[in-house]
């Protein structure tokens, strides 16, 4: 027969006991900001700088986007204080293209903004680093190195990026915009610095077609979303991994 | 000893100098309409020489790193420094920005891009041609 521990049952020795209890405290600190601090404050607070953490981008539900419909388009131009012109020299943050296929003539169709690419090709062609992607996704173009040359608006697949021709005076305060640089839809980067987690254009979308979110977050409703409907990206054969997807095209 | 005169002479036109150049000059000095009731982020005298460099190092930090507002931000320099009268910092020549910076000749492009109006549109628009008739 085996012969019995003499501590068997009874409380652990005094040092394993303080070693257990080390442990516990060790693993307390471990899981508590894995828990709280990281999981809900991932984005960066007002007057932080961005952090790759989360990746802000769209997602955009073609059969709820209205034929006809400018809503997002006009929100835009409010917004960031565009003048909404329509010549080919005016600027354009979104464009609404509408689609039609040829076997059905079922009609679509979408807003197009900047697709902000996680390998963005107007990044790669600007010879001054003033188009740059920014740590939470957003490609923005820092206008006080921008010359103007527009091989960005060549570089980019979307037809994205406008070049301002003329002379600005009604921009608004938390959107500097002037003549001779190149620009694009901002994700409404001046809202999300403030804290504000909504653009313009998915504010105003009368259908609720357009959904902003944290593409990072596995529990933000975009992802939820881009987890459980067929999502697509517009040119997926580029390979620039997007953040924007289109569902319903 | 006609040499010392001359030293004396010498001596004297050089103590003489600061003096001179004290008195007011061809050009007026700008006058400032300053609120002294509140205070800017750093004295006087050091804005006067450091504050293009001041917003040259947060002008990095906004855009490219999204730290926006607080008191360094250009935006609040506009809400304080705004004209009385016309409601600018810049587009009239007793606008703060604008009158020391004609005064010292050094060519003011921020509001090429920037709004050098607080909430411009919030109040009204302004009259197109203002800004760049200033801004050549």
């Amino acid at each position: 027969m085996a012969e019995v521990s003499p501590n068997q049952g009874e409380e652990p020795a005094p040092s394993r006991r303080r070693l257990l209890a080390a442990a516990a405290a060790f693993a307390g600190v471990a899981i508590a900001p894995g828990v709280t601090l990281v999981e809900v404050a991932r984005a960066a607070r007002p007057g932080e700088p961005v952090t790759s953490k989360v990746r802000w981008g769209l997602l955009i539900d073609a059969n709820l986007c209205q034929e006809g419909c400018q809503e997002c388009v006009l929100a835009c131009n409010r917004e960031n204080g565009l003048e909404g012109g329509t010549r080919p020299v005016d600027v354009q943050w979104i464009r609404k293209v509408e689609l039609k296929e040829r076997a059905t003539g079922r009609t679509l169709g979408l807003p197009v903004m900047c697709q902000h690419c996680a390998n963005p090709p107007c990044v790669d062609v600007c010879p001054t680093k003033a188009s740059f992607k920014r740590a939470d996704g957003i490609v923005l173009v820092d206008r006080h190195t921008c010359i103007g040359c527009r091989y960005c608006m060549l570089a980019c697949p979307y037809k994205a990026r406008s070049m301002v021709h003329e002379p600005i005076t009604q921009q608004k305060p938390e959107v500097p915009r002037g003549k001779g640089c190149v620009e694009s839809c901002t994700l409404c980067v001046h809202r999300i610095d403030r804290g504000e987690r909504n653009t313009a254009c998915a504010e105003a979308c009368p259908t609720k077609a357009i959904l902003f979110g944290d593409l990072n977050d596995p529990e933000s409703e975009i992802s939820r979303r881009i987890a459980s409907l067929p999502t697509k990206e517009l040119r997926a054969d580029l390979r620039l991994d997007l953040g924007v997807r289109y569902t319903g095209l | 000893m006609p040499r010392a005169l001359w030293l004396l002479a010498l001596a004297a036109a050089f103590v003489a100098a600061p003096a001179a150049r004290a008195e007011p000059g061809r050009v007026p000095l700008p006058v400032l309409e300053v609120d002294r009731t509140t205070t800017c982020v750093a004295p006087p005298e050091v804005m006067r020489r450091q504050h293009a460099r001041m917003l040259e190092r947060r002008k990095d930090l906004t855009v490219r790193h999204g730290v926006r507002g607080g008191k360094e931000a250009l935006t609040s320099c506009i809400e304080c420094h705004a004209d009385r009268q016309t409601g600018a910092a810049v587009a009239t020549p007793q606008a703060f920005c604008q009158a020391c910076h004609d005064y010292v000749a050094v060519r003011l492009n921020c509001f090429e891009c920037h709004q050098g109006r607080p909430g411009a549109l919030r109040s009204g628009a302004i009259e197109p041609g203002t800004l760049s008739r200033w801004l050549r």
